[in-house]
């Protein structure tokens, strides 16, 4: 089950004694404040920032009046996403230029957080704008990491400055008089994985900070990472003064509250999100599904957005007008399923769907296509008339629709019952102004 | 330096601030602050918000019915409890001969984990072949390959972009030929949803059973301490599909503590077997639960 729902069923029983009186109380929020912590906390935002993130939510809800188009659930969860969404910041992947050429763009952060994938992907990206970037090898220590720089600048098609095991700091200043040389105008430096209490190894960061001192210094997170997300973007920010952060992994499963983790601490924008190991996957950050899935509400509108590139154009503007209007229906539910078998790519969607994502094991390929099959066959067996009003489904019609579709009452109970969610959510999330194409 | 000596050094880092924490800890009475702080410390350290408050819950029980006073006395059987939990998880002995198969998301330290392996299995007087199986990320063989050399060993690759159940059918030839005590499989990084990937690997499962039966095939997730309660996710999607047979802890020579093993080794019912404490050749340990644990505090 979606975790969206495991956390507004949860809400939901606290508000169960509610709707009499007018206006929400200061215990029933604190209830509820109960479960958003555990919430955040399961997403590993860490335990500080989510404690100062549950006062500052719990003094905005208090006394609010319930609004006549919300439940009290929809209402908490709306507070929470919208200071969510406020806390992270806006939409901004701008990467800063020097008023004179080169700009310097410096990597930073832990072993294995995907540094040199980036670069990579970077280096690609401003090419595609325009850019004549040059990569830059500094990780003189992990063995053959300057020969997967390399490899990752060929199929960039950008050429690798490299010195060997020579020191970084003198490798980075030799490359941006070959940048001056020979036009490159953005200079990207990788430099090696290392821990933020290694004391020798982050000297020698700002030693390269001080010698070729850098427009962009990024400092890329691995979006799995736990409790220790402040600690580490807290030090590292410290000691380089970072520009930016990067969010590297979101292609898996986890929640990323380690997002609101480093932003907190570190005040700096998210600039980029790495969603992929082919060099294309870089991605502007939305504070506003990161909201949605450190909630775990389904990546709904990143699956639209995905959606649309199989979806004709055409299709998309009507499913939207559905959304804003709310008449998305059954027949619409079917059209998405059928457009994201087209995608390919099929795990990841569908990872984002409520009432498939979640907790359900997404590694079966077998279990997915055998669902969606369900589904497909639950809804192809409705009439018409009930697809587009499921309301009118009584219990002679849901027998029909068993037996027409080899299901069962309860697999049918709970196709409805994603189907209500996903729209409610779409509703949700039209009233919140984050919905957008 | 002694068994142990290094990983305790590891751990030691944070040690001070736990200590302190725990200090304040001290000075109160056992009442609802104590289990608080001892539940926020167990969160801070990535062990699962539903363990932290089961566990801190059995506790506050067990004070209640035996009446307990004494809060050394209550956090040393918090400790103890905490070990038996990670103990449940079992052992494994390396029997030869061997393949072990390193599996694991992006990053977090298979291929040096190898090396280290390599050198340690090397030193205990065993042979050793590796096979670069990772055929997927840029110059993953050539890692291997330093590797390989650092510790001596023979390792079997092939071209970058090649199909990695071909490595391994040729590595599997070449250890048999050799009579090799213990070939250890390095695979590419893989995030448990992509479908694809996962059903490449069960391949590589499959062949191994196939081509050597009479091999005892271990097959070991390495776990980054950093990571938080994705790791459980991953372990859970990973043992679905190949089977997990024991874990590996890397990166414990930062602050991060990797707490979620404590419930998940016991949901696995598979041990940590090794804990990886630095970048060099000599920074790998055996795990060793009461140690672990005494480090958390
Ligand atoms: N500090 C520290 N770094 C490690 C440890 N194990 C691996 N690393 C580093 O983590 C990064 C990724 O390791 P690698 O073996 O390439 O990971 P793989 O992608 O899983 O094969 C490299 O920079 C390693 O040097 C460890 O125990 N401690
Ligand atoms: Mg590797």
């Amino acid at each position: 089950m979606a975790l969206f729902s495991s956390l507004s069923e949860k809400l939901n029983h606290v508000f169960s004694k509610l709707t009499k009186h007018g206006r929400l109380t200061e215990l029933e929020i604190k209830q509820a404040m109960r479960e958003i912590r555990i919430a955040l906390l399961e997403a590993d935002v860490n335990i500080v920032v989510a404690k100062q993130f549950i006062n500052k939510v719990s003094e905005k809800a208090v006394g609010q009046e319930i609004l006549k188009s919300l439940s009290p659930t929809q209402q908490v969860i709306k507070i929470v996403n919208e200071e969510l969404i406020a806390l992270m910041g806006s939409t901004n992947s701008k990467l800063e230029v020097s008023g004179s050429s080169p700009t310097v763009i410096m990597m930073s952060g832990l072993q294995g957080a995907g540094k040199t994938t980036l670069c990579g992907k970077l280096a690609l990206y401003l090419k595609k704008q325009g850019k004549n970037p040059l990569l830059v090898g500094c990780d003189i220590y992990r063995p053959a990491a300057i020969e997967q720089l390399k490899v990752v600048g060929g199929n960039a098609g950008v050429e690798v400055f490299e010195k060997g095991t020579q020191d970084p700091v003198k490798t980075s200043e030799q490359a941006i008089k070959h940048a001056k040389s020979y036009g490159f105008d953005t200079v990207i430096i990788d430099t090696a994985g290392r821990l933020q209490i290694d004391e020798d190894m982050m000297q020698e960061l700002e030693r390269v900070k001080k010698a070729v001192n850098p427009t962009e210094i990024l400092l890329v997170i691995d979006s799995m990472i736990g409790q220790v997300a402040v600690e580490v973007a807290d030090t590292f920010n410290k000691r380089l003064e970072v520009t930016g952060l990067v969010l590297t992994k979101l292609d898996g499963d986890t929640r990323g509250g380690a997002t609101l983790s480093a932003k907190a601490v570190t005040g700096k924008p998210i600039k980029f999100c790495s969603t992929g190991e082919k060099l294309g996957d870089l991605e502007p950050f939305y504070p506003d599904r990161m909201a949605s899935r450190i909630l775990g509400m389904g990546d709904v509108l990143t699956l639209i957005e995905r959606a649309e590139t199989a979806i004709s154009e055409e299709q998309a503007k009507k499913l939207e007008k559905k959304f804003r209007e709310n008449t998305f229906t059954l027949e619409d539910y079917l059209t998405q399923f059928d457009a994201i078998k087209n995608m390919g790519g099929i795990k990841d969607l569908l990872s984002m769907m409520p009432g498939l994502g979640g907790k359900m094991n997404l590694s079966n390929l077998n279990i997915d296509e055998k669902q969606v099959g369900q589904i497909k066959a639950i809804i192809l067996s409705m009439t018409k008339k009930e697809r587009r009003d499921p309301s009118i489904l009584n219990a002679s019609r849901k027998k029909r629709i068993v037996e027409g579709s080899g299901t069962t009452v309860q697999e049918v109970n709970k196709l409805l019952k994603n189907f209500e969610q996903t729209k409610q959510m779409m509703k949700q999330m039209k009233n919140n102004k984050m919905f957008r194409f | 330096m002694g068994l142990f000596g290094k990983f305790k050094n590891a751990l030691n880092k944070t040690k001070q601030s736990f200590l302190s924490k725990l200090d304040d800890l001290f000075k109160r009475s056992i009442g609802d602050d104590f289990f608080d702080e001892l539940e926020e410390l167990l969160i801070s350290s990535d062990v699962s918000v539903k363990t932290s408050m089961e566990i801190v819950e059995n506790l506050r029980d067990r004070v209640k019915t035996e009446r307990l006073k004494d809060k050394d006395f209550v956090i040393e059987i918090f400790k103890e409890e905490l070990t038996n939990m990670l103990l449940e998880g079992g052992k494994v002995e390396i029997e030869t001969p061997a393949i072990i198969m390193l599996v694991g998301v992006n990053g977090v330290g298979k291929t040096t984990t190898i090396g280290k392996l390599a050198n340690k299995f090397i030193k205990e007087g065993k042979s050793v072949t590796i096979a670069a199986a990772d055929t997927f990320r840029a110059a993953a063989a050539d890692q291997l390959s330093v590797w390989a050399d650092r510790a001596k060993v023979r390792i079997i690759k092939h071209q970058e972009g090649g199909d990695p159940s071909a490595v391994v059918f040729d590595a599997i030839a070449s250890a048999k030929a050799k009579e090799t005590d213990i070939l250890i499989i390095d695979t590419a990084g893989r995030l448990h949803v992509k479908a694809n990937l996962m059903e490449e690997l069960k391949k590589m499962d499959k062949i191994i059973k196939r081509e050597y039966p009479e091999a005892n095939l271990y097959k070991l997730m390495v776990l980054d301490a950093t990571t938080g309660q994705n790791a459980f996710s991953q372990v859970e999607a990973f043992d679905k599909d190949i089977g997990i047979n024991g874990l590996v802890l890397t990166k414990l020579d930062g602050t991060a503590k990797g707490g979620f093993i404590i419930s998940l080794s016991r949901e696995l019912e598979a041990p940590v077997c090794f804990v990886g404490t630095g970048e060099k050749i000599d920074d790998i340990e055996d795990f060793d639960a009461k140690e672990f644990i005494e480090g958390l505090f």
